[in-house]
């Protein structure tokens, strides 16, 4: 009873979608304000509607229905109260039901927080995104039914991938959909916008808290991606340029770029097209990624769930969602009139640059991504293009994204002066360099210190806006500190990010330097690595939930002094007859330490052994950037209608 | 920039994307008629020899050799297969119907206990006319296994003409390997 409720619910949402879609677009073209006004309280039917079907296939899953074929494929009775709620995400059908779920959310949310819209724009980004909505719902109601039933019911279920059995990887999913398909508002703001041909500083401002939303909870998304390669794959890497990673990184690079674009909409009018454009790409390459890592083009590690049958069904979606907002921009864009002249030197010119160097990274990425696809379609030729491409490819391009990093946020709008800019960063630089020489004598590796002193250059530089805003030094401290209490958060959000991406380099440069060792090692016998000594001391069989396990415990030591106990540890699913690492990792704010169990012979096991240097910063950076874009989603400027704050008068003594 | 240029500027993304649809559409038509496979390698053996090697036989039966693929005077398939994996269970259907079908198919038992073969035989029909045991591997590697299970054709004259990584399937046989057997017949 209750699947069938949520098959109701999602084929009830989809009649909700296309009236979402048809009635306000309609209203809007014909200045119905009746049929604007419906807009708001379609998408939150529809919103409703996919809820209770989300929440039927979680109670499902919850209550072990396997008569419920999606259950049954991934579930088991025995799995983790955890992972049977967070199964219902980590598979094809019901993760795109937490798609369109998001999407509706959404939807929603512009309907619910949208109330200070001009009507007829309102009407049209909840027009466009019902539209896509119904595309979506389609898909998954047609082609990818999480609600058939099985008969005969079986015993037990077939238990969700071991690999995902991760408590990261329960959150992971719903964080990267929000990022990704949060991405749908801006561009439904700019198909809006191509639609009511006209542009101003009004819809920059709209457009960029959803976008600040989306790419937060993309670099989030990405961070957890990233982290779990790193801790459950055990290979010790923690990026590997693969498929479903270029897939998320790609809108991030273009939302990125919209993200600084968009500011220059807002405060100076310019850069209509082009912000237009990103917002339609961003999302393009949100949808085009995920789906092309389903259809089973994309040959990945890391996908679990694909068939080319449904992505035919997938290519057609994409083409009436891409190819019809590119053809309206094509034929509508010449109509957006841009007006903000300014100098190549400015803070335009600087975010101008910014939005080359991200595209370009883009570019990049996307064509290492799928030039092997099109050499194999076009020549027959199989290529397989690794991380050596991407990184000496991508390197000349991400060293002037970070020297220009520091010193767009110090430049004036319109017109500015380069010298006098890098006069305010003097300190910066100074410092940037000594790290690099620091660097350089204690490592002997080039690369590695020049990236240390392009860490410390943005760590710092990103403050020099603020330094330059509370005018330190120049005035008395205590002006200073009054200004400080001043700053907009949106200031102060920026600098953050800024400083997080620091973070994260310097993490990347330490992981370069990082050491490991492949040993075969018998219990009682110790080995050496990064100034600790590492003993395995005893080799056990422990039983799980649903697995068996077989844990080394290894005691670390520097100096004599125990540093931690150590239990890498193989699992075997017994129901889905696989074998996943369990790495032990323990971290300070110098280095991981990180420790895997491989194969056992003849009572000596092989262990590998990492000593990650400043590995924990390469999160912790990406966590900081996260925080400076919700810093700045919170600033009251942002929120349009939020009410002045009044200036309390101090009454002078 | 002219208006007729800024409108060719514009039109740009839509091309672009335009391209990347059809490559797309005709990769997935082609990978559903099997023309097309992303995740498929390339085997350097095809056209070449098979490489010399000698496999002990399961239980009491005789092993063979590289020798007794071409001893029978027409072509012969290779199947290595593992009573572990289980796309190997999946195409035992498939290799049961070639053998009633007359085609001769020589077994590889890949990294496998002599009970567990034994038993995956027993249960899911033998249809191989010899089964060699190949338990460390070696042999695998001079053909450059991709995974079990892999089936290789091997002609008359020892060369090896065709190979397929992963389960056979009805499809496979009827669209590939029949055409291969005809043309070699």
């Amino acid at each position: 009873m209750i699947p069938e409720l949520g098959h109701f619910g999602l084929a009830l949402a989809v009649a909700f979608a296309a009236a979402q879609m048809i009635l306000p677009l309609w209203g809007a073209q014909t200045r119905d304000i009746r049929l604007m006004a419906a807009a708001p309280a379609l998408a939150l039917g529809q919103l409703i509607a996919l809820v209770a079907a989300y929440a039927s296939l979680v109670w499902s899953s919850v209550i072990d229905d396997f008569s419920v074929l999606n259950v049954a494929e991934n579930s088991h009775s025995l799995k983790p109260m955890l992972y049977k709620i967070s199964g219902t995400w980590g598979n094809h059908e019901g993760s795109i039901l937490l798609w369109c779920l998001i999407l509706a959310i959404c939807g929603g949310a512009v309907g619910l927080f949208g109330r200070n819209l001009p009507s007829s724009l309102r009407a049209r980004v909840i027009g466009v995104l019902g539209g896509t909505s119904v595309g979506f719902e389609l898909f998954a109601l047609l082609t990818s039914n999480p609600f058939l039933r099985l008969w005969p019911v079986p015993e037990d279920g077939r238990d969700m991938n071991p690999l995902l059995q991760d408590p990261g990887l329960a959150i992971h999913p719903p964080i990267l959909y929000a990022g990704y398909v949060g991405f749908a508002i801006p561009f439904a703001f700019a198909v809006a916008a191509l639609l009511e041909g006209r542009i101003d500083a009004s819809w920059g401002r709209w457009v960029r808290p959803w976008t600040l939303a989306s790419w937060s909870l993309l670099t989030l998304g990405i961070m957890l991606g990233s982290f779990w390669s790193y801790y459950i794959l055990g290979w010790g890497g923690y990026w590997f340029w693969d498929p479903v990673e270029n897939a998320s990184l790609l809108p991030w690079l273009t939302g990125t770029a919209l993200l600084h674009s968009a500011i220059v909409v807002e405060k100076r009018e310019a850069l209509k097209t082009w912000t237009v454009l990103l917002a339609i790409g961003t999302f393009s390459l949100s949808l085009s990624g995920t789906f092309l890592v389903r259809s089973g083009i994309l040959n990945s590690v890391h996908s679990f769930a694909n068939d080319p049958t449904r992505g035919i069904f997938i290519l057609g979606l994409l083409a009436l969602v891409i190819g019809g907002s590119l053809l309206l921009f094509a034929i509508r864009a010449p109509v957006l009139s841009a007006s903000g002249l300014f100098s190549p030197v400015s803070r335009e010119g600087a975010l101008v640059l910014n939005n080359i160097l991200l595209c370009s990274i883009a570019a990049v990425v996307l064509t290492g991504t799928i030039y092997p696809l099109f050499a194999d379609l076009l020549f027959g030729a199989k290529i397989s293009v690794g991380p050596p491409y991407f990184n000496s490819a991508v390197l000349p391009l991400v060293a002037p994204l970070f020297l220009a990093m520091s010193v767009g946020p110090v430049l004036s709008w319109k017109r500015a002066a380069l010298g006098p800019a890098l006069l305010k960063l003097w300190w910066a630089a100074l410092v940037a360099a000594a790290v690099g020489i620091v660097a350089e004598l204690g490592f002997h590796a080039g690369m590695a210190a020049l990236a240390f002193a392009a860490a410390a250059w943005l760590v710092l530089g990103s403050f020099a806006e603020i330094v330059q805003r509370i005018r330190l030094f120049r005035v008395p401290l205590a002006n200073s500190v009054s200004r400080l209490a001043g700053l907009p958060l949106s200031v102060w959000g920026g600098a953050v990010a800024h400083a997080g991406m620091g973070l994260t380099i310097a993490g990347i440069a330490g992981m370069s330097l990082a050491q490991s060792t492949i040993v075969a090692i018998a219990p009682g016998q110790t080995v050496s690595l990064a100034g600790y000594e590492w003993t395995l001391v005893d080799l056990h069989d422990e039983k799980g939930p649903n697995f068996n396990a077989r844990v080394a415990d290894i005691r670390v030591t520097r100096d004599g002094e125990e540093v931690g106990m150590f239990h890498p540890a193989r699992h075997s699913f017994t129901t889905q007859t696989m074998t996943v690492t369990e790495t032990a990792i323990q971290s300070s704010p110098i280095a991981d330490l990180y420790a895997v169990l491989g194969e056992e012979h003849d009572g000596t096991a092989v262990l590998r052994l990492h000593y990650n240097f400043l590995a924990p910063w390469i999160w912790l950076g990406a966590l900081v950037m996260a925080f400076g874009g919700f810093l700045s989603l919170i600033d009251r400027r942002l929120r349009v209608g939020a009410p002045a704050r009044r200036a309390v008068m101090v009454p002078a003594e | 920039m002219t208006a007729l240029n800024r409108r060719l500027v514009l039109l740009l993304p839509l091309g672009i994307a335009g391209v990347a649809g059809v490559g797309l559409y005709s990769m997935l038509d082609r990978m559903r008629s099997g023309k097309f496979d992303p995740r498929g390698v390339p085997s350097a053996l095809v056209g070449k020899k098979v490489p010399n090697f000698n496999l002990p036989g399961q239980g009491d039966g005789p092993g063979f050799g590289s020798a007794d693929l071409t001893l029978l005077g027409r072509p012969v398939l290779v199947n290595f297969f593992a009573s572990w994996c289980v796309p190997c269970v999946a195409e035992t259907g498939v290799l049961m119907a070639l053998k009633q079908a007359g085609q001769p198919v020589f077994g590889v038992a890949y990294k496998d206990k002599p009970e567990a073969t034994g038993a995956f035989l027993r249960r899911h029909g033998n249809p191989y006319v010899r089964v060699g045991r190949d338990a460390p591997g070696r042999v695998a590697i001079d053909f450059g296994l991709y995974g079990v299970p892999e089936t290789y054709l091997i002609d008359t004259g020892g060369i090896v003409r065709w190979r397929w990584a992963g389960a056979l399937t009805t499809e496979i046989v009827q669209q590939e390997l029949m055409p291969m057997l005809k043309q070699l017949a």
